[in-house]
C-alpha cells in the first residue's frame, strides 16, 4: 500500500516539484480561517476505449486528465475549488477560493501525517499497457466472430473495450496522507437479432479492477459474446409483459440493483443527516423482512466497486446496513460521520478531482438465505421471474423506486414459461423489503459493469443478491 | 470573496482557436491525411444554501481539447485538459498511434468541405454574469425561504442552488475551417420536502437562461417547488387500467426526445431503431409539425455550426405527421447514403405544433384519465419502441384534478403512442432544447394496485 502512495507521488507530485512541505503549507493556509478540516485530492487518470462495429475496429480513443481539488469544511459548510494544473500557484489560488467559506481568524490545527492504511485489494498495474494494441483489436474481432457464429439471426454486433488507470493522492488536515493506484477495465457486447422483421437487442458486459488478461482467461470474452446473443434471441420470442401487482422472483446477481435502489441510496449518510430519506432516524427499527441481511462491502478483491481507500483516504470496510431485517447503520463519508457523531465507513467517493466527495455505495448485496432457488420459483402460482435489468432509479424521500427488467419470464403454476418483453417494476423501498418472503442459498455478485449516478456524479459500483421472492410488486407491462 | 472568472471573449476565443490550430498543424506534421479538433473553456460558480444558511460554494474552471486524426480511412482520437505544447504533441501522438491499429472504414472522415459554416452568425448566446459568492448566497437563501414560508407542511429542504457558467467552444479541421463562439448559462433551482404524518414528499422547480435577467423570479421558483411538493402529499396508487394520459409539458419533452433518438442516424444505421426506413411515412397525427430552429436568437439549444463545423440550418422533421428527415451527422449520413443534416452532437431548438387549448382544457377534454408530472427509470427500448416507466401525477375525474397518484407505471409502444396523440396544449416548456406543450395520448396501460 505504501507502494501505492509512492507510485501516486511519483506521478502526481514529483514532476511538478511539489513536496510534502508544500502540501502542508497549503493546508496550513486553509486552517488560518475558521475551517474545521480541509483536504487536497490529487488525481491523474488515463483512459482508453476501443469500439468494434460492422466487423471492424473502427474507433479508438485515449484521454488523459489530471488535477487537484481543494476542499475546506466549516461546520456544515463546504468551500471547493479545483485546478487542472498541478502547480503551487494554482493550488494556492484554489485554496484561497475554497477557504472563503469560513470566516478568517480560526485556529484549527494541522495534524501530523498519520499511519498508512494497508489494504491491497487489486494490483496497481496499468491495464492500458497489459495487452499490445494488436491483441486488443484481435480480442474484439474474436468476440464479433463468436457472436455471429452463434446464430444466423444476429445482424449487428458492437463490442467495446475500455480501460482506466487512475492514481490518487490525498492529504488532509486530520493527518491523512495516502494514495491509491486503481485499475478498472470493462468489456461489453451488444447484438441485434432479427427474425421475420422483428428486431431485438441483447447486451451484456464484464469487468473489474484487473487488467485485460482477465477477459482472455477462461474464455470470459467469448462467453460474453454467447450470452449477448442468447439474450437477444430469447427476446425475439417475448410476449407482452403483464400489468398489475403479482409475486416477483428475482434471479441472483445483477438483479441486486433492486437493493441498490430500494435500500442503498436511502442509507447514504448525507440524506440521513438531513432527514430527507425514507430511512431517516430509523436505526434499530425493522425495515425489511427478517430474511434480509444487506451489506456494503468495499473490500472484495478485484471487484469494480471495491477500493483500497475511499476518496478521503479512509480504508474501505464491510458495513452491515440491515441485519435480519433491522436497520443497523448508514454509509458515511468524513463530514457526515462527524456531523452525525459516528465513524466514517470508507464510503466517501467522488467522480473526479473536479467533484466534491459524498457518501456513495461500493459493492452492495444481500447475504444468502436457506431456500433452494427452484423451490422459490415452484412456490409461485402466477408471477414474474426477472433475471436481467437495465437499471433503476429511486426517490429517496418518498422511498419510491423503479427498475427495468430487460429479461423476464412468466411463472405459471410454479414453472418458468414464456419470456416477456421488458417492463418497469415499481415499489416503495421499505415496503418492498418487508415483502421479501424467500431468500435463496445462491448469492451471486454482478459481472462488474455497474455505474451509479448521484447529483450528476458517476462512480463504479457492484451489486449482488441470491434468488429472492417479493410477494407483491407492481409490474408495468401492457397485457391486462 | 472571489468573483468568478469572466472571460474576455475575444482574447480567449483567439487563445482557444490557436490551440486548435496548433493541434491541426501537429497532426499534419505527424503524417495524418486529415484531422479535426475541438476545444472548450468554461468557468463558473455554484452556490447552495440549505435551511437558511450557505452549504457549499464551488468554483469551477474546466478546459479540454480533443483531436481526431485520419490516416486515409483509419481513425484515432485523443483528448486532454492540458493546453501546453508538450501535451498537444503527446495527444496528437496518442491519436495517431490508435489510428495505426484501427481498420479502414470507407465511411469515416470529415464532413464535406462545402458544408462548413461560411459565416458565423451572432446568436446572442453569451451574457456573462459577474455574480459574487455573497450575492449568490443571498439569492439562494431568499429563494429557499420563499419555499419554506409557503406552508408549515414544508418541513425540510434539499436547498436552493444557483449555477452560473460561461465558456467558449471552438472547432477546426483540415479543410481550413476554424471557428469559436462564447456562450453563457445561468440557472436557479430549489428542492424542498413536504411532510404529513410519517410520509414525506420532495419536489423541485428550476429556471434556466442565457441571460440572468431572464431567469424566473427567485421567490416564484421557491414557491413553485413548495407547491409541487405539497401537491404530492397523500399520493397513492390507482387500480390497473387502460386510460388517457396527459404528459405535462416538462415530461412531454421526454416523449419527443425518444422520437429524436429513434430518427438519429446512429440508431438507424445500427438497425437499432423502431423508426428504421420510415422516411415519408406517417409517424404522428396529421396536425403535427416538428421543426428545428438552430439560429433562434439567445436560444438554449442554438448553435451556428455543429460538432463537425457543418452550418446548421432550419429544418422540418415532421410535416402533417409525416417524417421528412432523419437527424444525421456526416458518418451516419454516409452509412445511410444521405447527406448530413448538421446535427453532429444533436438537435438545436425543436418546436412541436400546439393548439390554443390550455392544460386545463385538456383535463376537461378527457374527463377521466391520468395527468403525469413525473417519470422514473430507463424503460424505453428504442429498438422496439416498447415503453414502460414509473410515473407519478394526478388522477383526473370529471375534468378536474381529484388526487395525487404515485407508485404506478405507464406502458405502451412509442410507435402507437405517437399515433395516438390527440392534442397538445399551449403551455410551452421553454427551459431546454425541445419546445412542446402538454401532450394528451389517447390511451395507455396504467399498472397500479
Amino acid at each position: 500500500m505504501s507502494n501505492n502512495l509512492e507510485l501516486a507521488r511519483s506521478v502526481l507530485l514529483t514532476p511538478t516539484g511539489l513536496g510534502e512541505n508544500d502540501l502542508q503549507s497549503v493546508l496550513d493556509q486553509l486552517m488560518t480561517h475558521s475551517v474545521d478540516s480541509a483536504d487536497l485530492y490529487f488525481q491523474s487518470s488515463r483512459h482508453e476505449g476501443w469500439v468494434l462495429e460492422d466487423g471492424i475496429v473502427k474507433e479508438g480513443s485515449y484521454n488523459i486528465e489530471q488535477g487537484v481539488g481543494v476542499r475546506a469544511i466549516s461546520g456544515e459548510k463546504t468551500g471547493f475549488a479545483y485546478s487542472d494544473e498541478i502547480v503551487l500557484p494554482a493550488l494556492t489560488q484554489a485554496a484561497t477560493a475554497a477557504r472563503a467559506i469560513a470566516r478568517s481568524g480560526g485556529q484549527g490545527k494541522l495534524q501530523a501525517w498519520s499511519g498508512q492504511p494497508s489494504q491491497s485489494l487489486y494490483i496497481p498495474d496499468d491495464p492500458l499497457g497489459s495487452l499490445p494494441e494488436t491483441e486488443k483489436v484481435k480480442l474484439l474481432e474474436s468476440l464479433d466472430a463468436e457472436a455471429r457464429r452463434q446464430d444466423p439471426r444476429v445482424k449487428q454486433v458492437v463490442v467495446s473495450l475500455s480501460g482506466v488507470h487512475e492514481m490518487v493522492l490525498i492529504a488532509a488536515t486530520d493527518g491523512t496522507f495516502t494514495g491509491d493506484v486503481r485499475p478498472l477495465v470493462r468489456l461489453n457486447v451488444s447484438v441485434i437479432a432479427e427474425q421475420n422483421g422483428r428486431r431485438e437487442q441483447g447486451g451484456t458486459g464484464i469487468g473489474g479492477r484487473v487488467t485485460y488478461d482477465y477477459f482472455l482467461e477462461d474464455d470470459r470474452g467469448l462467453k460474453l459474446a454467447r450470452e449477448a446473443v442468447r439474450q437477444a434471441v430469447v427476446k425475439l420470442e417475448a410476449v407482452d409483459a403483464p400489468a398489475g401487482t403479482m409475486p416477483v422472483v428475482l434471479g441472483p446477481g445483477w438483479p441486486g440493483v433492486l437493493l441498490h435502489e430500494a435500500v442503498g441510496h436511502g442509507l447514504e449518510g448525507d440524506f440521513n443527516r438531513k432527514g430527507s430519506s425514507a430511512f431517516s432516524g430509523r436505526i434499530g427499527e425493522k425495515v425489511a423482512s427478517e430474511l434480509c441481511t444487506i451489506v456494503d462491502d468495499g473490500t472484495l478483491p478485484n471487484r469494480r466497486g471495491s477500493l483500497n481507500i475511499d476518496d478521503e483516504g479512509i480504508e474501505t470496510q464491510n458495513t452491515v446496513l440491515i441485519e435480519n431485517g433491522i436497520l443497523k447503520g448508514y454509509m458515511q463519508d468524513k463530514m457526515n460521520a462527524r456531523l452525525m457523531g459516528v465513524n466514517p465507513t470508507g464510503n466517501g467517493r467522488r467522480e473526479s478531482f473536479a467533484h466534491l466527495p459524498m457518501p456513495r455505495m461500493t459493492n452492495t448485496f444481500m447475504l444468502a438465505g436457506n431456500h433452494d432457488p427452484q423451490e422459490i420459483i415452484s412456490s409461485v402460482k402466477k408471477g414474474l421471474y426477472a433475471v436481467n435489468f437495465a437499471g433503476g432509479q429511486v426517490d429517496i424521500t418518498s422511498g419510491k423506486f423503479v427498475f427495468s427488467a430487460s429479461e423476464a419470464y412468466l411463472i405459471e403454476d410454479g414453472k418458468v414459461t414464456r419470456p416477456v418483453k421488458g417492463a418497469t417494476l415499481i415499489g416503495n423501498g421499505p415496503e418492498s423489503m418487508m415483502q421479501v418472503s424467500m431468500v435463496g442459498n445462491n448469492l451471486q455478485l454482478d459481472e462488474g459493469v455497474g455505474t451509479c449516478g448521484k447529483e450528476g456524479q458517476s462512480v463504479p459500483v457492484g451489486v449482488g443478491q441470491p434468488t429472492l421472492k417479493i410477494n407483491n410488486m407492481t409490474v408495468g407491462g401492457t397485457a391486462s | 470573496m472571489d468573483m468568478p472568472v469572466v472571460f474576455s471573449d475575444r482574447e480567449d476565443q483567439s487563445r482557444l482557436e490557436s490551440v486548435i490550430e496548433r493541434v491541426l498543424e501537429e497532426a499534419r506534421k505527424q503524417g495524418a491525411s486529415s484531422a479535426e479538433a475541438d476545444a472548450h473553456m468554461d468557468a463558473g460558480l455554484s452556490v447552495t444554501s440549505r435551511m437558511g444558511d450557505v452549504e457549499t460554494i464551488e468554483h469551477t474552471r474546466d478546459k479540454s481539447m480533443g483531436v481526431t486524426v485520419y490516416f486515409g480511412q483509419c481513425k484515432g482520437s485523443a483528448s486532454t485538459s492540458d493546453f501546453s505544447d508538450n501535451a498537444v504533441i503527446d495527444t496528437v501522438k496518442a491519436a495517431c498511434s490508435i489510428a495505426r491499429h484501427t481498420t479502414e472504414d470507407p465511411f469515416s472522415g470529415l464532413a464535406d468541405a462545402e458544408l462548413m459554416a461560411k459565416n458565423i452568425p451572432d446568436l446572442d448566446l453569451s451574457h456573462p454574469w459577474s455574480l459574487s459568492a455573497e450575492r449568490a448566497i443571498e439569492i439562494t437563501k431568499e429563494c429557499e425561504a420563499a419555499a419554506l414560508n409557503t406552508d408549515k407542511r414544508i418541513t425540510n429542504s434539499e436547498g436552493a442552488t444557483i449555477d452560473s457558467h460561461q465558456g467558449i467552444r471552438g472547432y477546426g479541421n483540415s479543410h481550413g475551417f476554424i471557428a469559436s463562439y462564447p456562450a453563457s448559462r445561468h440557472s436557479l433551482s430549489c428542492s424542498v420536502i413536504a411532510s404529513e404524518g410519517d410520509k414525506m414528499q420532495s419536489n423541485y422547480w428550476y429556471t434556466v437562461a442565457r441571460k440572468h435577467e431572464d431567469l424566473e423570479a427567485l421567490t416564484s421558483v421557491g414557491r413553485k417547488a413548495a407547491e409541487r411538493a405539497l401537491g404530492r402529499l397523500g399520493a397513492s396508487p390507482i387500480a390497473t387500467t387502460q386510460m388517457p394520459v396527459i404528459f405535462s409539458a416538462d415530461m412531454a419533452t421526454g416523449l419527443i426526445s425518444h422520437f429524436l433518438r429513434a430518427i438519429n442516424g446512429n440508431s438507424l444505421y445500427r438497425d437499432s431503431s423502431f423508426l428504421k426506413d420510415t422516411l415519408g411515412e406517417s409517424i404522428f397525427p396529421e396536425f403535427i409539425r416538428i421543426d428545428e430552429r438552430p439560429h433562434l436568437i439567445g436560444g438554449l439549444g442554438s448553435t451556428p455550426f455543429d460538432n463537425e463545423g457543418v452550418a446548421t440550418t432550419a429544418r422540418d422533421y415532421i410535416i402533417d405527421g409525416v417524417l421528412q428527415s432523419y437527424v444525421l451527422n456526416s458518418y451516419s449520413a454516409r452509412k445511410l447514403n444521405l447527406q448530413t443534416t448538421g446535427n453532429a452532437g444533436g438537435v438545436h431548438n425543436l418546436f412541436i405544433t400546439h393548439s390554443d387549448l390550455t392544460q386545463n382544457d385538456l383535463f376537461k377534454k378527457i374527463g377521466n384519465g391520468l395527468f403525469v408530472t413525473e417519470l422514473m427509470g430507463q424503460g424505453i427500448n428504442i429498438v422496439t419502441g416498447d415503453y414502460s416507466r414509473g410515473a407519478a401525477g394526478f388522477l383526473i375525474e370529471n375534468g378536474e384534478i381529484t388526487r395525487p397518484v404515485e407508485e404506478i407505471t405507464i406502458a405502451g409502444n412509442l410507435r402507437d403512442m405517437f399515433k395516438k396523440i390527440v392534442t397538445i396544449s399551449n403551455d410551452i416548456e421553454t427551459r431546454g432544447n425541445i419546445f412542446t406543450g402538454s401532450i394528451l395520448v389517447d390511451s395507455m396501460m396504467v399498472a397500479g394496485q
